[in-house]
């Protein structure tokens, strides 16, 4: 048996080897745009609120401390999903560098999986930073109340005591949160895996970008529209058919805020975590499958 | 393709939407009513509909905070009935809304130098009583489980209703639920033990505390049981002993 055909024997239809070398790939270069400075504006947000927020009473502090640091975090790895995923194929058509990379025996789809992965891992651990220096502060925060708590509260009916240290700790940390971040991140690998599938038919990643700001608000919108498309409330037929395609082409967005109920004291039951995580899991395989499906047609 | 998935999609969607309305009932119409539209002006109304609800109403909060600050009334009624609308699940809002009503502007009424007539300063002062009250009312009605907002409805009727009956009732309520204060129960007595016709109850319920031992044995537990023992005319012999007095 020749070299080369010994060679093509031992090339794989399927690699995880080489998903992982593009996916290692793809966070370096993330990496090397500064992407990660979102932490640090996240830091600067928080810093600021908290001296900001000296002049509230602990329950409120710590109520508003929770909703602004976990709606920055959405918001700002929602957008890290969207800009980091648009410019990747569109940057590397202009680099070229995807020609040397398909000009190898690289499917296109793991050349997409690897890509996509990165943004993941990205947003894995700009979350992770994120969640690590939320708690860290909200924990500082509520070792310090407690302290001043029982400070104040010298010589207490231990009944009086117990019910002021347990208001600290209802309106403090609790676990909960994770679940919370959690899903936070479910909906921002769904906007990278959207972005994803955008950026195959885009010709520039500011028009990847404005396509997925849009998406953006109008998957928060599309519980509305899908609701008023099957209780039949739309005026004409015209509306009806923009209703059913809001419904059908976007993504439910809105399913993926329960953080407001987590910061509420509203605990999330197992069971709706889980259907929330498959429903982003089956979303990414979708638009992945998609973004597979354009890439493959596109003339490179 | 996208219109496929979009068919294989919608029923998860749907039920995943159904079981967040069944856990919140109320909030997604609360959300997308005209109302709210009316309330918090077509910007916010986007905000709130983009996944910004929880910061939009911090951001209100915060504007209602300083209103406060500055004694507007009016703007912190406004700015409250915003942010109960945005977040109708979290009890500290509806509790803060209202204080503010029943206790800082009612007092503001009542102190009010503009309006010569007494009877109208007590009219408005009123006026601030009822709104607190509806503000904790709606609270309990979006947050039934909560014990923090029945205790602040029950401090209500004590203190600017003067209505121990229903003072009693709401302690009673808020100690029933889980994570309330074990102090709850013992002002629910406390409360029946002022309202006529209702001593031999709220004697009961003194003396069942009482029993519990040491730790309830607090200075105005002993003195509502001795008032009581006096009112209904106990034997001596079945009285609490004079040491706890």
């Amino acid at each position: 048996m020749s070299d080369a055909a010994a060679s093509a024997v031992r090339h794989r239809a399927f690699s995880p080897a080489r998903i992982f070398a593009i996916t290692t790939n793809t966070l370096t270069e993330l990496t090397r745009q500064k992407v990660f400075n979102v932490i640090l504006i996240f830091g600067l947000l928080l810093i600021g609120s908290s001296l900001f927020m000296a002049r509230f009473s602990f329950q409120q502090e710590f109520q508003i401390l929770k909703d602004v640091s976990l709606g920055v975090m959405s918001i700002l790895s929602s957008l890290l999903a969207i800009v980091a995923t648009a410019r990747l194929i569109p940057q590397d058509i202009e680099d070229r560098t995807i020609y040397t990379i398909l000009a190898k025996p690289v499917p296109r789809f793991e050349y997409l999986l690897g890509k996509l992965f990165g943004v993941l891992l990205l947003l894995a651990i700009s979350i992770a930073l994120m969640s690590a220096l939320f708690v860290a502060v909200l924990y500082l925060r509520e070792q310090a109340v407690l302290n001043e708590t029982l400070r104040q509260v010298s010589r207490p009916p231990g009944e009086q005591l117990d019910a002021a240290l347990n208001a600290v700790r209802v309106a403090g940390l609790k676990i909960d949160i994770l679940a919370g971040i959690a899903v936070i991140f479910f909906k921002a690998c769904l906007l990278a895996a959207l972005t994803l599938f955008v950026s195959t038919f885009a010709t520039t990643n500011i028009f990847a970008i404005i396509v997925m700001v849009s998406v953006y608000f109008i998957g928060h919108l599309q519980a509305t529209a899908r609701e008023y498309w099957l209780e039949q409330q739309s005026a004409g037929w015209i509306a009806h058919v923009f209703l059913a395609i809001v419904a059908l082409i976007f993504p439910d967005l809105q399913a993926f805020n329960l953080v407001d109920e987590v910061v509420a004291g509203v605990a999330i039951p197992l069971a709706l975590f889980a259907k929330t995580a498959l429903l982003g899991l089956f979303y990414i395989a979708i638009y992945t499958l998609a973004a597979t499906f354009v890439f493959y047609g596109k003339e490179l | 393709m996208l219109l496929a998935f979009g068919v294989m999609k919608l029923p998860a969607e749907r039920a995943l939407s159904l079981q967040h309305r069944s856990r919140s009932p109320g909030q997604f119409a609360d959300i997308v009513n005209l109302d709210l539209h009316e309330k918090i002006g077509q910007l916010g109304f986007v905000a709130a509909l983009s996944g910004f609800r929880a910061m939009l109403a911090d951001f209100l909060f915060i504007k209602a905070h300083v209103a406060w600050e500055r004694t507007e009334w009016g703007r912190v009624l406004f700015l409250f009935r915003q942010v109960t609308t945005l977040q109708p699940h979290v009890p500290l809002f509806w509790d803060m809304a209202a204080w503010h009503m029943a206790w800082n502007a009612s007092a503001a009424a009542m102190n009010d130098q503009s309006q010569p007539r007494l009877a109208l300063r007590v009219k408005a002062q009123r006026e601030y009583f009822a709104l607190g009250k509806d503000f904790l009312e709606r609270g309990i009605e979006n947050n039934p489980d909560k014990p923090q907002l029945y205790e602040a409805l029950a401090r209500l009727y004590r203190e600017k209703f003067n209505d121990h009956v229903r003072a009693s009732e709401f302690f009673g309520k808020a100690a029933a639920l889980p994570g309330a204060p074990s102090y709850d129960k013992r002002f629910s007595a406390y409360e029946l033990s002022y309202c006529e016709g209702r001593e031999p109850e709220a004697y009961e319920r003194l003396r069942a505390l009482y029993d519990e031992g040491e730790k309830e044995r607090l200075p105005t537990l002993i003195r509502r049981l001795k008032f009581l023992e006096g009112k209904l005319n106990f034997p001596p012999e079945q009285r609490i002993p004079d040491k706890e007095r």
